[in-house]
């Protein structure tokens, strides 16, 4: 087991977290969340389940909602990605965040990192979701605290909404 | 005493902020320099004998720390109640994942491959997998009778009631094994060092059950353990006891390499070889008069503990104790018996025996009602408890608890009549059958009988420097809000604002032993030291002349701050002092179970495709009353949370075993609720207070784990007409009771004895 060998089948891997241009020494195939929580240091993004059920290591790619646990690192080459960690800067992410406290969105928190950046990509796509949309865009996010009405409740109010989903 | 102003208020999250930015440390975001990795080899085997380890040569051992039970330097076990299990196995196997050799390596990816490189021969031994074959005693693999505990409550004579009974009602019921499923899986790090001894940090629920476990396993005494609770990720009982082990393992590796060690399970081991809630049968033979009164009944209670004897003593005696409900019996026998299977032990999960032998007395009410020819209301209005009335332990009811009002209240807002009317109209044509379903409950606060004297929690609060005030206790943090409701109560006490109170990180060299965060126990008893060792700094300032009777905040930090600059320190302790009244013995078990109890009525309204056979809960109703309400939305977010789980051990969550290990250990084959399974779920409340508790709260943790899976089964029965006694209760389980019924052609009749 020689480390010199190993590193020679890894790969120079480069992309944009949290609007910083990183560039990382990986294997191809390895999970994008340990290269983000090992070699970068980002540990918002956790591991839940390790394939993909629990969306605890969500975070946004170019966009896009996607379990980081399930997503080679060569794949995120060129890719931009927003962690927890980088949600801090825009009003609209603040709400959400807000929200949570207040509503009571996060218990143990463990899921909260990823349930936050699933709420954020949901609003982004849809400003004024109903419940059923909210529900739907939790679908891949667990949590085994909350019984996710009172994230519910939270997306809602930073969306600006009531619901009736507690009383 | 003055109008509160935090206590019932929604205050924010101690660490809620952390959390919601990412910025809250979990054990596995935890880095310290040289830190090596650490993996358990398991047996792959339920029962036998360590023939042989093989180490095979693929790979470079030298790497390698290996630790197996020779390298334990204590006592080879996992000090808990008793100390049968041991911390590595050295020669008998008596489940399937038990701990047999550690290796650490500073690569995580030559692990795996290393655990796989070993192999163990054994020589193996006949196993047993079901309570059944445990009592029948055919092989003994725990003791002298496979027997970990009994427990006999007996009140009257029951043995006269069944001549004068108008009805003999008898039934079982049985639950399965549930995971707990915290999203966090356990982790610990391990640091050693010859002058300072051994830090583990971690998650976990209990830091000093891990600092007797890893004084007795390292023999070192006790300044020489350190235990740190990290940001715990959700526990629900389910980090109670294992962390102990991994803490044990992680010590031993740190102790033999002298570098940091860190053990973090993946979801698979996690589930496979950790604890879960303990399956259970109960058995109720019911004496009942014309009017539908309970006379008395014999109950009788079993629970599968797996290969150790871990917490399943108290499990059982929480399971007994709950076994009758909120009923008064006249008289009653409870026989209850905890057996050894080759299983990985069970363990605490939420409502820790209650929601097993709660599931069967509510089953068992509906089926009286049946009988009797009573509806589901009036066969428990008629059997409820009263103040003033004894519990199965002979415990007076003291508390002014009108169950009769809960149960109209839920009735209400459930609108459970009009449903009632409305389903049996629309269920005789379609595909989808509607039910409703109800099921009232109780559940003791803190520990059982003389568990709090034993205990003798203690409590420190700590005027600083600054002049603020901080909380030490024991007591951890895991999502329910321990941080902020006990931060409200000193708050509260000492007529502070919220902000001038924070609570110190549980680590046992800094927080005095204020008990485990298990059993409902913390607003109720830990909050009540709290709130008493906080008077207690008010006093020292006011004997010391800095303070009067009534100040403001800012008078309050000066007057702190000013002390502390004199004295160097402003510390104030509280322990638990059992209250006089409280009577208990242990023998007869008889006595007051619990200083206090919440109380509860559920309804759940549920639809059953019978297409698919699947089972949706459409409404929830969850109406109780645990006392003064300390902060809203925590409370909420406790009800929610469990019923949440409740459900999911009704219809969703099933362990599947095969020769003693579960097969489905993974998020994709065993489910939990998702966003898109829940119900509205409706929380109400009754505030009754309560004398034993901080600012009149009792317990509510582990109340609305209780009745959610009764009151489906309930509703499930009452949309189908057909009786479902155990749980999970799955698709195929509905579609294959439907297929007999109509194979039979008749309605199943009620076995009445008489």
């Amino acid at each position: 087991m020689s480390s010199s060998g190993e590193d020679r089948s890894k790969s120079e891997i480069s992309f944009t977290v949290n609007g910083e241009q990183k560039t990382v020494l990986a294997f191809p195939m390895e999970r994008l969340l340990d290269v983000l929580r090992l070699q970068l240091g980002l540990t918002g993004a956790k591991e839940g389940c390790g394939e993909g059920e629990c969306g605890s290591c969500s975070l946004l790619m170019d966009g896009t909602l996607v379990n980081s646990c399930l997503v080679p690192a060569l794949q995120a080459q060129g890719a931009s990605i927003v962690t927890i960690e980088g949600l801090d800067a825009s009003a609209g992410s603040q709400r959400l965040q807000e929200a949570f406290l207040e509503c009571g969105g996060a218990q143990c928190g463990i899921c909260t990192p990823g349930m936050i950046l699933a709420a954020s990509h949901l609003l982004n796509k849809n400003p004024r979701p109903t419940l059923e949309e909210i529900k739907e865009g939790l679908s891949g996010n667990l949590c085994r605290c909350t019984g996710y009405l009172q994230i519910f409740e939270a997306i809602a109010t930073a969306a600006g909404r009531e619901t009736a989903a507690s009383s | 005493m003055n109008h509160e102003r935090i206590v019932g208020t929604a205050v924010p999250r101690k660490e809620g902020r952390e959390k919601v930015t990412g910025k809250a440390v979990y054990v596995d975001d935890m880095v310290l320099p040289g830190m090596l990795y650490g993996a358990t080899v398991r047996s792959q085997i339920p029962r036998g004998r360590i023939k042989k380890i093989t180490f095979e040569t693929s790979v470079a051992w030298s790497e390698f720390v290996i630790v197996s039970a020779k390298d334990i330097p204590g006592k080879n076990c996992i000090a808990l109640i008793g100390d049968d299990q041991p911390c590595l196995a050295s020669d008998s196997i008596n489940h399937p994942e038990e701990p047999v050799l550690l290796l650490a390596h500073p690569d995580r990816h030559a692990l795996r491959k290393a655990v796989d490189a070993v192999s163990i021969e054994y020589n193996p031994l006949p196993a047993i997998f079901t309570m059944e074959e445990s009592e029948r005693g055919s092989e003994i693999v725990w003791g002298t009778d496979n027997v970990f505990k009994t427990y006999l409550i007996q009140k009257g004579n029951v043995d006269d009631v069944w001549s004068r009974a108008d009805y003999i009602i008898e039934g079982e019921y049985s639950t399965g094994a549930q995971e707990q499923l915290y999203i966090e899986n356990n982790g610990m790090v391990a640091a050693y060092d010859a002058k300072q001894g051994i830090t583990v940090w971690g998650s976990l629920q209990c830091p000093y059950y891990v600092h007797k476990a890893l004084m007795a396993l390292c023999d070192l005494p006790a300044e020489k353990v350190r235990v740190v609770q990290m940001e715990t990720g959700g526990a629900f009982g389910g980090k109670e006891d294992y962390p102990s082990m991994i803490a044990g393992h992680a010590a031993l590796l740190a102790m033999k390499s002298g570098k940091p060690v860190k053990i973090v399970y993946d979801r698979a081991e996690d589930m496979a070889a950790t604890t879960k809630r303990h399956p259970s049968r109960t058995r109720h033979r019911t004496a009942l008069s014309r009017d539908g009164k309970i006379l008395g009944g014999e109950i009788e209670f079993t629970i599968d503990g797996g290969a150790y004897a871990t917490l399943s003593s108290v499990v059982l005696s929480r399971g007994a104790i709950h076994a009758g409900g909120p009923y008064y019996w006249p008289s009653v026998r409870i026989r209850a018996k905890a057996v050894a299977t080759n299983a990985p032990p069970h363990g605490a999960f939420r409502g820790f025996g209650g929601p097993q032998s709660i599931f069967a007395m509510e089953r068992h009410m509906d089926r009286i009602a049946q009988v009797v020819g009573l509806s589901p209301v009036e066969i428990r209005r008629r059997n409820f408890l009263q103040p003033g009335q004894t519990t199965t332990t002979e415990q007076v009811v003291r508390e002014l608890i009108d169950l009769g009002k809960l149960l109209d209240r839920a009735i209400s807002v459930s609108e459970y009549q009009t449903k009632k009317q409305e389903f049996a109209i629309e269920n005789g044509t379609g595909a989808t059958k509607k039910g409703i379903g109800i099921a009232a409950f109780l559940h003791g606060a803190g520990f059982t009988g003389s568990g709090e004297r034993y205990l003798s929690s203690v409590v420190g609060v700590e005027g600083c420097a600054d002049g603020g005030v901080r909380i030490l206790v024991s007591s951890t943090e895991f999502g329910q809000g321990t941080k902020t409701v006990l931060c409200q109560i000193a708050a509260e006490a000492l007529g502070l604002r919220y902000e001038d109170v924070t609570i110190a990180q549980p680590d046992t060299t800094e927080v005095p032993n204020s008990g485990p965060t298990v059993a409902s126990r913390t607003v109720m008893v830990v909050g009540k030291l709290v709130e008493s060792a906080a008077r207690g700094i008010h006093q020292t300032l006011k004997l010391s002349g800095m303070l009067g009777d009534s100040y403001s905040a800012e008078e309050f930090r000066a007057a702190c701050q000013a002390y502390v600059a004199g004295h160097g320190q402003l510390r104030s302790w509280a322990q638990y002092d059992p209250p006089p009244d409280v009577f208990w013995d242990d023998e007869k078990y008889r006595g007051e179970a619990y200083a206090a109890y919440s109380w509860a009525v559920y309804i759940a309204e549920v639809s059953v495709d019978l297409t698919t056979y699947s089972v949706s809960v459409n409404d929830f109703v969850a109406l109780q009353e645990v006392g003064r309400v300390l902060h809203p939305v925590l409370a909420i977010g406790q009800i929610v949370g469990g019923v949440a789980q409740g459900i999911g051990f009704a219809l969703f969550e099933k362990v599947i075993w095969q020769q003693g290990r579960m097969q489905n250990n993974q998020m994709t084959n065993y489910i939990m609720p998702t966003s898109s399974d829940l119900p509205p779920i409706r929380v109400f409340f009754e505030e009754l207070g309560n004398v034993h508790g901080a600012f009149g709260a009792k317990g509510i943790g582990e109340l609305p784990m209780d009745g959610p899976a009764p009151a489906i089964v309930n509703a499930i029965e009452d949309a189908l007409g057909v009786r479902f006694d155990s749980i999970p209760l799955m698709p195929e389980d509905i579609y294959d009771a439907i297929t007999a019924r109509s194979l039979r052609g008749e309605d199943e009749v009620a076995s009445v004895i008489r």
